[in-house]
C-alpha cells in the first residue's frame, strides 16, 4: 500500500535578528527542524507539544501554505511540486485545513451555505444546482440540517460553526485533513461531539487526519499514531496507548505528568523548571537537556536523532533503552 | 460548623442590555470557609466568573446586583466604593486568565508590584520595592531583585502570571479568586503555576476559589468542587463525590464527555444538544432539554437543590432518590 502522505526531513528555517537592534547578530531560528512521518490513508497522525514547538508550522509546509527551506513532501508517491503550479493545485484538492477558531476561519458577511459550495466553484466543479445539491448532502453528513444553509456563521453555535468549517473542507472528497487544535476553542460538552463526528467521518470515508492538539486525551482518542515535538523537532513516536502509558523520553515524561488528572493513584509528578528556551538560541547538543532532569554530559555536546526501540516506538534521547 | 469567611445568599445578576434585560445568575449560594478550596467548573456563559465580578462589585453599570454577599460582617452588595475598596485586592484578591493583558505593558514590574503595596499596606516607596523583591522571589521567580527592573514583555507567560500572584498577595488576602489562572499557560507551565498555588495555600491559611473549564485541575487541586450550568449551581460536593457518585446529570455528562489518558479506549458520550442562551432558557430544569434523565416533570419548575449527603447538593428532581 502506498502511503498517502510522506514527510520527509521537512525544514522551516527563518533569518532573524539576535535582540531588538538595527545591528544586532542575524541568526536563524529553526521553526521546524528536521521532521519526518508517513501517514497512511485512513488514519490518524497526532502532533502534540506546548506552543513554539513548530506543530501548526509543520502543518503549514504539509499544506504548502509555507515553503519549506527542505525536505520533501510525497502524496500518494509523487512528490507535491512547487506551491501554486497546476499540477500542485490538483494535488492540493486531496487535502484540506480545519482551523482552531471556526468564527475566524468564516467570512461573518456571507451565509454559511454558500460558503460550504465555495470550494466547488473555485475548482469549477459541477453546475451551481449540483453544487448546492452537494452542500445540503455535506451538511447533513457534518449533522446539519438542510435550514442551516442560509444561516450566517454568528446565528449558530461553536459547534455548528465547526460543523460548518468541516462541512466547506470535506466538500472536494479530500483524502487528508489537517486539524489544527480543531476542539481548543469549544466548551467541553461540545468536544465530545465533534471528536465522535470526526471519528464517524473517517470510519465512513477512510479520510485521513493529521491531528495537532495541545490536549492529549484528545490525541489519545483520536490518534493510532502520535507523535511529539520540541522545539522544531520529534522527540518520541509511536503508538499512543503505549507511549502516554510509559513514555520514554524525559520531555514526554513531563508532558504526561502535568496532565492534571482525577484520579492520580500515587503518581509521581514530574515538574520542569523553567521555560522552554527561546528558539533563536537552541541549546547545543540534546535541546532539552537544560530543562531534563536526568541529562549528563553527553546530552550538552551531542544532539541526539531519532531511534528505534525494542517496542517498535521511535526517540530521540540518549538515555532511552 | 464555623462562621463561613464569605457567604453568598441569593446572588442574581441581570444585565440590561438596552433592548431587554437578561438574567446572567440566578440565585447563587455559596459559603466558603476560611483556608477552604473550592473548584467552580462550567463551560463559558454559566456564570463562574460573573458570580465573583457580581460578588466584589466589578460588573459596571449595566448589570444590576440582587442578593447578600457577607464578608466580615459586612454585604459587599450596594456596599459604597470606599468599603469595597478597603475589600477588593486586599482581602479579596483576584487573578485572570491571561496575565500580559492583565499588567500594564508601560510599568516596570516592581512599580506595578510597589504600588499595590503602597495602596494596600501603606507602605512608603523604598520599604515597597524591597517588599515586592521578597514578593517575587516567593513567587519562585530567580534573581528577584534584578527582575523588578524588567517591563512585562520582557517575561514569559508563566513568569507574568507568577507576577500577577504576587501582585495579589500583596494585599495579604484572606481569599484568593483564581479565574482560570492556567488556561492560557502551556502544559508544563502550568503544572508549575499550580504547585506554586498549592505551595502558598500550604504557608498560609487563604482560602482559594479555582475557576476552570477543567475538572482535572479543579480535582487535583481543591477539596470541594461547585459545578454550575446556565447561571446556576446544580451541584455541590467534595471532590471524590463528584467523581465516584456524581448526583446531577450534567456532572455525570461532562465525566463521560471527557477522554481518558491510561487505560482501554471508550467511545465518549457527548451531552448531545448546546448550552442554552440566556435570554432564551427553556422552562423549568435548564438542562432539561439535553437531559438523559428528562421527564415531563422537569419543565414544571426549576428544581431545587437538594441536600443529599453532608456537604453534598444537588439540584435536580432526580437526586432525591440518590440515582442520576
Amino acid at each position: 500500500m502506498t502511503a498517502l502522505l510522506e514527510a520527509e526531513g521537512l525544514a522551516r528555517h527563518y533569518q532573524v535578528r539576535k535582540g531588538s537592534r538595527l545591528f544586532s547578530r542575524p541568526a536563524t531560528l529553526r521553526a521546524v527542524d528536521g521532521v519526518s512521518f508517513t501517514l497512511q490513508p485512513g488514519r490518524t497522525l497526532g502532533l502534540v507539544g506546548e506552543s513554539g514547538c513548530g506543530k501548526t508550522t509543520t502543518a503549514k509546509l504539509v499544506l504548502g501554505l509555507l515553503p519549506l527551506s527542505a525536505g520533501e513532501i510525497r502524496l500518494q508517491g509523487e512528490t507535491l511540486p512547487k506551491a501554486g503550479s497546476t499540477r500542485w493545485r490538483e494535488l492540493r484538492r486531496t487535502m484540506q485545513m480545519v482551523y482552531q477558531d471556526p468564527l475566524a476561519a468564516l467570512d461573518r458577511r456571507i451565509a454559511v451555505g454558500r460558503q460550504v459550495m465555495e470550494p466547488l466553484a473555485i475548482h469549477t466543479i459541477g453546475t451551481p444546482a449540483e453544487r448546492r445539491d452537494k452542500a445540503l448532502a455535506i451538511l447533513e453528513s457534518v449533522g446539519l440540517q438542510a435550514h442551516h444553509f442560509a444561516r450566517y456563521p454568528h446565528e449558530l453555535s461553536g459547534g455548528q460553526r465547526q460543523r460548518i468549517v468541516l462541512a466547506r473542507a470535506l466538500i472536494l472528497s479530500p483524502r487528508l485533513l489537517v486539524c489544527d487544535e480543531p476542539i481548543s476553542a469549544l466548551d467541553v460538552s461540545i468536544q465530545a461531539q465533534v471528536v465522535n463526528l470526526l471519528l464517524a467521518l473517517q470510519a465512513k470515508m477512510g479520510l485521513a487526519y493529521l491531528f495537532i492538539s495541545h490536549d492529549l486525551r484528545m490525541v489519545r482518542q483520536v490518534s493510532h499514531e502520535v507523535a511529539v515535538m520540541y522545539l522544531g523537532r520529534i522527540v518520541e513516536q509511536g503508538d499512543p496507548d503505549r507511549l502516554f502509558a510509559a513514555p520514554a523520553h524525559p520531555y514526554t515524561r513531563a508532558l504526561v505528568s502535568a496532565i492534571p488528572v482525577a484520579t492520580r493513584k500515587g503518581r509521581q509528578r514530574l515538574i520542569l523548571k523553567g521555560d522552554p528556551p527561546n528558539p533563536i538560541d537552541v541549546p547545543s547538543g540534546c535541546a532539552f537537556h537544560e530543562r531534563c532532569p536526568i541529562a549528563v554530559a553527553r546530552c550538552r555536546a551531542e544532539t541526539p536523532l531519532l531511534r528505534p526501540m525494542a517496542d517498535g516506538r521511535h526517540v530521540a534521547c540518549h538515555l532511552a533503552a | 460548623m464555623t462562621e463561613p469567611l464569605i457567604d453568598i445568599r441569593n446572588l442574581t445578576v441581570d444585565f440590561d442590555t438596552g433592548h431587554r434585560v437578561v438574567r446572567a445568575l440566578h440565585g447563587i449560594d455559596l459559603a466558603i470557609q476560611s483556608g477552604e478550596a473550592v473548584g467552580l467548573v462550567g463551560e463559558s456563559g454559566s456564570g463562574k466568573s460573573v458570580t465573583w465580578l457580581a460578588a466584589l462589585g466589578l460588573l459596571g453599570g449595566r448589570a444590576r446586583i440582587g442578593g447578600e454577599v457577607r464578608f466580615e460582617g459586612h454585604n459587599l452588595v450596594g456596599a459604597p466604593a470606599s468599603e469595597l475598596e478597603a475589600v477588593r485586592g486586599a482581602r479579596i484578591a483576584m487573578i485572570f486568565q491571561d496575565p500580559s493583558s492583565s499588567l500594564n505593558p508601560v510599568y516596570r514590574i516592581g512599580q506595578q508590584l510597589a504600588e499595590a503595596l503602597q495602596l494596600h499596606r501603606g507602605m512608603t516607596s523604598g520599604a515597597a520595592l524591597a517588599e515586592a523583591g521578597r514578593l517575587l522571589d516567593r513567587v519562585g521567580i530567580a534573581d528577584a531583585m534584578r527582575r523588578l527592573r524588567d517591563y512585562p514583555h520582557e517575561l514569559s507567560g508563566g513568569m507574568n502570571q507568577r507576577v500577577m500572584i504576587a501582585m495579589a498577595l500583596a494585599g495579604q488576602p484572606q481569599i484568593l479568586i483564581a479565574d482560570e489562572p492556567t488556561t492560557a499557560l502551556d502544559a508544563t507551565i502550568q503544572a508549575q503555576i499550580l504547585e506554586l498555588l498549592q505551595e502558598i495555600r500550604r504557608d498560609s491559611s487563604m482560602a482559594l476559589v479555582l475557576i476552570s473549564h477543567d475538572l482535572g485541575v479543579v480535582a487535583e487541586n481543591t477539596d470541594r468542587v461547585c459545578v454550575m450550568y446556565a447561571g446556576r449551581i446544580v451541584e455541590d460536593a467534595p471532590i471524590a463525590t463528584i467523581f465516584e457518585a456524581p448526583a446531577h446529570p450534567y456532572t455525570s455528562g461532562l465525566l463521560a464527555a471527557l477522554p481518558e489518558l491510561e487505560g482501554p479506549r471508550r467511545p465518549l458520550v457527548a451531552i448531545p444538544g448546546v448550552v442554552p442562551e440566556p435570554w432564551n432558557l427553556p422552562p423549568g430544569c435548564s438542562f432539561a432539554p439535553r437531559c438523559t434523565e428528562f421527564e415531563a416533570a422537569c419543565e414544571a419548575a426549576v428544581p431545587p437543590a437538594v441536600e443529599l449527603a453532608r456537604g453534598h447538593r444537588a439540584a435536580c428532581i432526580h437526586a432525591r432518590s440518590g440515582v442520576a
